[in-house]
């Protein structure tokens, strides 16, 4: 739905260069929500203003809904961005204009008349759960329901695509996740391809189905999250399951899926060998439970215990 | 000097001093908020780029507010006699006080302009807006507050220009205060004159900052 090749940014500030995308290849799958993961000055923000091409890109295409925006000229560009809906880390609402009123102008801009606006802003509110704040100023609502407004605001113009800057950065932990359920929801509901970049992990373990994990500009790995995690050496598992530094010998298993298969015990008893646990994580992520178990296996029959494990599908380090 | 006598002298200096203000005001507006609008959109990272145009635009209005207002009216007469016919009088004098202010009203425009948020032209550039739109529905709309406040700060500095104005013949309450309070040495009618300003310029204070207020509150 979303395919970004090969994209370079490179900004000129008071003549030196900065890079803030070195080359990055992204690929978003239809009705998927996919996350882009990161710091801050990782290039995150950047390359979601190249996929609506609010920022020129250096190098590289950008294509939404097999759409080549990068080759677009300027008007065709603003019809293509009339499809694709953004919300914001501060919402970017319209201070002067009542929350039906910032609603309702995506559809002015797209040329729709009064009635049929109405008509829309009112099915839109009604959407996510504002319907009787039609004629409140921005000012008087709360964060959750400014970024309400703002979601309601990017579906106007019945977007295939909905790009989010941090969009719950701003919101308090009970707030960002009722975002993110509705969020969870739009994209279940309508179909809605959703492409977000946060910092925040909970974030893409709470509604996301795959992960870019980007760092310096470039994109460090992606793909669905399941596989990640089950890759060996991945940053994302890393992250996810946050364990103290292995020593030499130590053996990290990582499952995703198989939480409730006794293994361990399994291979105690066939091979003999003595499992210390030194630390594990579990973790539910993109809708199932995934975990990762630090352990030193001493004794018995310890390769064949190790290969067992990898033929049942773990994934198994042992540290060098 | 009795009230009697006082009073249409008073009632005739105000209406003229209305008439200057109230028209230069129109044409302040009319050149002014265009001339801001421009210096924001020309500017690097504006809607619509432009070094050498901005650069051009900001030195023309430097070069207006710099010049004390007593020098540009009389620097403009020329222009004055092809644009209204006559060098003396109230409409001649909008010529000046036109110039004088508008450029004074663009700055001000032009910084109204800036507090709007990068992020919210943004957004709107995100729904497919064209630069029409961003300012007419975006960048004037969420500005208005600042707008309002530096229409005020302009209408009370013309009513103080126009003041000067009676050195050209514009008449209005400044003259009238020279002409007779000044030179007469009629203190009473140079204070009533001064009440009247003090007057006029507090509520018109008072109704830009309420109008602004409502505005920003929303
Ligand atoms: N308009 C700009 N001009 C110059 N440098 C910029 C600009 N925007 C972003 N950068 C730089 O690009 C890098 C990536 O920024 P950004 O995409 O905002 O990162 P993130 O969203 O991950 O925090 C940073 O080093 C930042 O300073
Ligand atoms: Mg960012």
């Amino acid at each position: 739905m979303i395919d970004v090749s090969g994209l370079r940014k490179v900004y000129r500030d008071r003549g030196r260069e900065v890079v803030a995308l070195g080359g990055v290849d992204l690929r978003v799958r239809e009705g998927e929500i996919f996350g882009v993961l990161g710091q801050s000055g990782a290039g995150k923000s950047t390359l979601l203003r190249c996929v609506n091409l609010l920022e020129r890109p250096t190098e590289g295409t950008v294509s939404v809904a097999g759409q080549e925006l990068t080759a677009l000229r300027e008007g065709e560009l603003r019809r293509a961005r009339q499809r694709i809906g953004m919300i914001h880390q501060h919402f970017a609402l319209l201070s002067s204009r009542t929350v039906a009123g910032n609603v309702a102008f995506p559809l002015e801009v797209m040329g729709v008349g009064r009635a049929e606006r109405a008509r829309r802003v009112a099915e839109l509110l009604e959407l996510v759960g504002l319907a009787d704040k039609a004629g409140a100023h921005p000012a008087q609502l709360s964060g959750g329901q400014k970024q309400r407004v703002g979601i309601a605001r990017a579906l106007a113009g019945n977007p295939s695509v909905l790009l989010s800057d941090e969009a719950t950065s701003a919101l308090d932990p009970a707030t960002t996740q009722s975002i993110l359920s509705l969020l969870r929801n739009l994209n279940r509901e309508l179909g809605l391809t959703i492409l977000l970049i946060t910092h925040e992990m909970h974030v893409v373990k709470g509604i996301c189905d795959s992960v870019a994990v980007m760092r310096d500009g470039l994109v460090e790995e992606s793909g669905a999250i399941p596989e990640l995690i089950a890759r060996p050496g991945s940053r994302l598992a890393a992250e996810l399951f946050p364990l103290p530094r292995p020593e030499a010998g130590n053996v990290t298993i990582t499952f995703t899926g198989q939480a409730d298969e006794p293994v361990v015990s399994e291979i105690v008893r066939k091979f003999d060998v003595d499992v210390n646990i030194l630390g594990g994580v579990l973790e539910e992520v993109a809708g199932v439970s995934a975990g990762r178990l630090r352990v030193r296996l001493t004794g018995g029959e310890r390769e064949a215990a190790l290969d067992y494990l990898t033929e049942r599908g773990l994934l198994v380090e042992v540290t060098p | 000097m009795t009230w009697d006598e006082m009073s249409p002298l008073l009632l005739e200096a105000t209406g003229q001093t209305a008439q200057m203000v109230v028209w230069s005001t129109l044409f302040t507006v009319l050149f002014g908020l265009p001339l801001g609008i421009a210096l924001v959109v020309t500017d690097r990272g504006g809607l619509l780029p432009s070094p050498v145009l901005n650069r051009v635009l900001g030195l023309v209005v430097n070069l207006g507010r710099s010049l004390p207002f007593i020098v540009l009216m009389i620097a403009v007469i020329p222009l004055t006699r092809l644009i209204v016919g006559t060098t003396i009088g109230t409409f001649a004098a909008v010529v000046p006080l036109t110039l004088g202010a508008a450029p004074f009203f663009a700055r001000l425009v032009e910084t109204a302009l800036r507090e709007v948020g990068r992020d919210t032209v943004q957004a709107a550039q995100a729904m497919g807006a064209g630069r029409g739109t961003i300012i007419g529905k975006v960048l004037l709309p969420e500005a208005m507050p600042g707008l309002v406040a530096g229409l005020t700060v302009t209408v009370v500095a013309l009513i103080s220009y126009s003041a000067m104005a009676g050195a050209i013949g514009g008449g209005g309450l400044g003259d009238l205060a020279i002409r007779y309070g000044y030179q007469r040495f009629e203190t009473t009618l140079m204070v009533v004159t001064v009440v009247v300003l003090v007057v006029i310029v507090q509520l018109v204070q008072t109704l830009g900052d309420v109008v602004a207020r409502r505005l920003a509150r929303r």
